[in-house]
């Protein structure tokens, strides 16, 4: 599902590579956790997954994609394919909660009809039901990463990237957000989950690599996670 | 096909929308393009005003040949025929001695002194050839045809072209020129302006919903499905400063008609000007519209092009 294979990214003249030789297999439907102190090189990892940067060396292949090859009016469709979960959220401010979540299902030209009826779903499954006319700017922190969630899920993707999706929430809704995502791994979501978070690591028993100055430095497969 | 419909109107409502939802911007942004598209069709106003008041002070500048009272009606009839295959030649009218008497009456019916003298005379006046230049920077072609022996001979004097008069036929034709020249220049100057004012105040607006814009890139959306709700949104602020624009000069016509109702600032007619924006009304509508939304949907495609570019050059 996800292929990289040593792959380099060094940023303009910087002498040290943000990503050095960097090999990963993630297989269809897997859940991994990718660990890493901040600046290790994660969010690099999930940029040139994303294609917002490329990588200055090696290949990348994901869902039969390879990003050398992809043309850039077709990096749209790449996108589609994947759902993301953004540490900074990356909520439209304009846009209501519901038209947020139905912003990404718009431009896969979904139907209106159709849009009415799967978002409040998505939103009920973060437990947002009442919220769809908020703005943005009225939700607090975690209510805005729940949208950003949603928004990610909605379209059902193959590969659902997570950044850092607990990071602004207290322990019990950091669980339902975990609870989500598990969930959707069970239906058939390949799921990249970075994190910070000990315990969830611990608890969740799934395969875990662990990024050091660019370097995976550990892969395995239900392992426990120290700082 | 039903998916590119939905699509085309989700871009049309996305871009109402977001029109009321950034009611401050929009406002900040029409209010240029009101002022700038105003200032457009006023001098667009002035210029063919001048234009169509220089046009009637030439028209009334002719070049007047006095015949000798001797000359017969065939030598007449022939010079006026060689006259007229002039090409600068537009037209010419010609005057009996009663009828050029009957002129210099009316001309000067409010000097009766004069026309008590004239009066006690044996009609003193000359026949009268009056002859419309089609352009009076030419003037000079008729003048070495009026000078040839032939037909110098024919006349009782010098043509009125010459001296003070011809001086002051230069002038004006000159001023003439050099005041269209300078209108067009300052129309084409104002619309450049208006262009780039406008253009910069669309890309602030673009430039501060940039994060906007990548954050839907991010998403998988469509260039176009991005960009159309912001063209659409400029194209709102072409119409409606377009309208507001036109009824902002039609009220300024209404208003400035009754104390200035058929008196005249200078070159300018006021009159001239009214009846030219009252006939010209539709036209010159659709005209600020379009040049609105022409310039409105050109500055949003330009300027949200660099935020829609794929940044993801290699190494």
């Amino acid at each position: 599902m996800i292929l990289l294979d040593r792959v380099t990214k060094i940023y303009g003249k910087s002498s040290t590579p943000a990503l050095d030789r960097v090999s990963l297999h993630v297989e269809p439907k897997e859940f991994v956790i990718v660990v890493g102190q901040s600046g290790a090189g994660k969010s690099t990892l999930l940029k040139l997954l994303t294609r917002e940067e490329r990588q200055t060396n090696g290949k990348i292949i994901i869902g039969g994609i390879d990003y050398d090859k992809l043309k850039d009016k077709n990096i749209p469709l790449l996108r589609r394919k994947i759902g993301v979960v953004f540490q900074d959220f990356k909520l439209l401010p304009n846009r209501t909660v519901f038209e947020n979540v139905a912003f990404a299902l718009e431009i896969v030209g979904m139907s209106s009809h159709e849009i009415k009826h799967t978002v409040p779903k998505v939103l009920d499954i973060v437990n947002l039901k009442g919220k769809e006319n908020s703005m943005p700017r009225e939700l607090s922190g975690g209510e805005r990463q729940r949208v950003a969630i949603a928004r990610a899920i909605v379209r059902q993707p193959k590969i659902l990237i997570a950044d850092e999706p607990t990071g602004n929430l207290d322990p019990k809704h950091a669980w339902d957000v975990i609870a989500v995502l598990e969930k959707i791994n069970r239906f058939g979501t390949t799921v990249l989950l970075t994190t910070h978070n000990q315990e969830i690591v611990n608890k969740l028993k799934r395969r875990v690599v662990t990024i050091q100055r660019g370097k995976i430095v550990s892969d395995r497969a239900h392992a426990s996670y120290k700082l | 096909m039903y998916r590119k419909w939905i699509t085309f109107w989700r871009i049309v409502r996305t871009g109402v929308i977001n029109f009321f939802r950034n009611a401050s911007l929009a406002i900040a942004a029409m209010a240029v393009m009101v002022v700038t598209l105003s200032i457009i069709l006023l001098s667009l106003v002035v210029n063919t005003t001048l234009s169509g008041t220089i046009k009637q002070i030439t028209d009334k500048i002719d070049v007047s040949v006095y015949l000798k009272d001797e000359v017969t009606a065939n030598e007449r009839r022939e010079f006026i025929q060689k006259l007229e295959t002039l090409p600068n030649v537009a037209s010419t009218k010609y005057l009996s001695k009663e009828e050029a008497l009957e002129a210099y009456r009316q001309e000067n019916i409010n000097n009766p002194d004069l026309l008590t003298a004239i009066n006690q005379t044996d009609n003193p006046l000359p026949a009268t050839i009056r002859i419309k230049p089609k352009d009076l920077d030419r003037v000079q072609e008729i003048q070495t045809f009026l000078n040839q022996e032939e037909n110098k001979v024919l006349q009782a004097e010098e043509p009125s072209y010459s001296g003070d008069r011809k001086e002051a036929i230069d002038k004006i034709s000159h001023a003439a020129n050099v005041l269209q020249r300078v209108g067009i220049a300052g129309i084409i100057l104002f619309a450049v302006i208006s262009v780039l004012i406008i253009f910069n105040t669309i890309q602030m607006a673009i430039f501060n919903r940039r994060d906007e814009i990548s954050i839907m890139r991010l998403l998988g959306a469509n260039t176009w499905y991005i960009r159309g709700p912001f063209v659409v949104e400029t194209i709102m602020y072409g119409i409606i400063s377009g309208l507001i624009s036109i009824l902002l000069i039609k009220s300024l016509f209404i208003a400035s008609s009754g104390p200035l109702e058929a008196s005249s600032l200078g070159l300018l007619d006021i009159t001239y000007a009214q009846r030219y924006f009252n006939d010209h009304f539709w036209i010159l509508l659709f005209a600020q519209i379009g040049i609105g939304v022409i310039i409105g949907a050109g500055s949003s495609i330009i300027a949200t092009r660099r935020y829609l570019k794929f940044k993801a050059p290699k190494k």
